[in-house]
């Protein structure tokens, strides 16, 4: 009964990093609200409305990301929907340290704004952490329930054999290393962002790392990634390099 | 521990053991001169198999982008009507 007091308390607080994302924010806000404000978590009576704010860290994107935000403002309220802009692209890293200064929930979910992650997930998350106290719940593709759509053989060899590498390497107790769709208690995130250093898909590698060294209860749930539908994506060669160079960092770091 | 740490140790003792068999003569030490190339050879093709298992039963999700195609697709006129 305690337990449950406490989870009635609970509010998420979810971090969407967003740069010339205006088609896609409408549509995750929408989708958001659609699965977290209904009877979704089928614990207890109790759970029936989640309490949660979006807060969308917009790098200055030129085309018009932040307006139509505004307009969402109106329509949701600007108690559920934060807008904390930051003149410049200045990277995923920050982007995320910078909304969780504005976070006043005491967990804090971080997602992609373009539908890869897509919002009907988010029960999962909840209802995991709440049913195992977890410190960290983390997406993964690679179980069954899980998958990718979208992607190229090539894409998939890379991404199969740098897992493949991580996880004889570095041993980490969790599947999916480079997803970034992950469920965090606010205190916890706050403890493993200030001690992480890299950037881009490394940047996810390290604080799951970190966060499984330091000891934390990290679970798993399956989510299934759709590679995005507008907009583009950047994945480079050096992106390879990057990667390799972070696991060695990984290596004699942690 | 850092974790370079922990590999080395593992390493290390894969070699006394290996060192032991050459000292103590169990095996041919003929043979054991080769057994570091086996082992290398073995990890290689740990290595090639997972991810060769891997690429073979990725999880992909066909259904899943139609769905969301279906959601996304009346909504995204709505927003450009904006
Ligand atoms: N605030 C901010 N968001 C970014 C930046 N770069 C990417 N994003 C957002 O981060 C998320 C993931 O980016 P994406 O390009 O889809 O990366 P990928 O899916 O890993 O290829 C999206 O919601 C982007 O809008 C940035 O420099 N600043
Ligand atoms: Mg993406």
């Amino acid at each position: 009964m305690e337990e449950q007091q406490r989870n009635e308390r609970n509010k998420y607080s979810i971090i969407v990093p967003t740069y010339n994302e205006r088609l896609n924010i409408a549509l995750l806000v929408y989708l958001i609200f659609k699965h977290l404000k209904k009877n979704v978590i089928p614990l207890s009576a109790l759970f029936r409305n989640v309490d949660f704010e979006i807060i969308i860290v917009d790098d200055g994107s030129p085309d018009g990301t932040q307006e139509v935000v505004k307009q969402l403002q109106q329509v949701y309220g600007e108690d559920h929907i934060l807008l904390r802009a930051r003149p410049k692209k200045l990277g995923l890293g920050t982007a995320y340290s910078h909304g969780l200064r504005h976070a006043s929930g005491n967990f804090v979910v971080i997602m992609d704004a373009d539908l890869s992650h897509h919002p009907k997930y988010l029960p999962s998350f909840i209802k995991k952490q709440m049913e195992t106290g977890a410190s960290i719940v983390t997406g993964t593709r690679y179980v069954s329930g899980g998958g990718v759509h979208g992607w190229n053989l090539m894409r998939k060899l890379t991404s199969r054999g740098a897992n493949v590498l991580a996880q004889t390497l570095l041993w980490p107790g969790v599947s999916d290393l480079t997803g970034s769709f992950r469920l965090y208690r606010k205190s916890v995130l706050e403890e493993v962002i200030s001690s992480c250093v890299s950037k881009g898909y490394v940047f996810q590698m390290e604080m799951i790392v970190r966060a499984s060294r330091k000891g934390y209860h990290i679970e798993e749930v399956p989510i299934t990634f759709v590679d995005r539908v507008y907009g583009s994506s950047k994945l480079g060669g050096s992106e390879i390099v990057e990667y390799l160079k972070g696991l060695a960092y990984l290596l004699v770091t942690t | 521990m850092k974790h370079i740490v922990k590999i080395m140790t593992l390493l290390m003792a894969i070699s006394s053991f290996w060192i032991g068999l050459l000292e103590m003569l169990v095996v041919p030490p003929n043979y054991t001169w080769v057994l570091p190339l086996y082992f290398i050879v073995l990890v290689g093709c740990y290595g090639l198999l997972m991810v060769g298992v891997g690429l073979m039963r990725f999880p992909t999700c066909p259904q899943e982008a139609g769905l969301l195609q279906q959601v996304v697709f009346p909504l995204t006129l709505m927003v450009s009507l904006l």
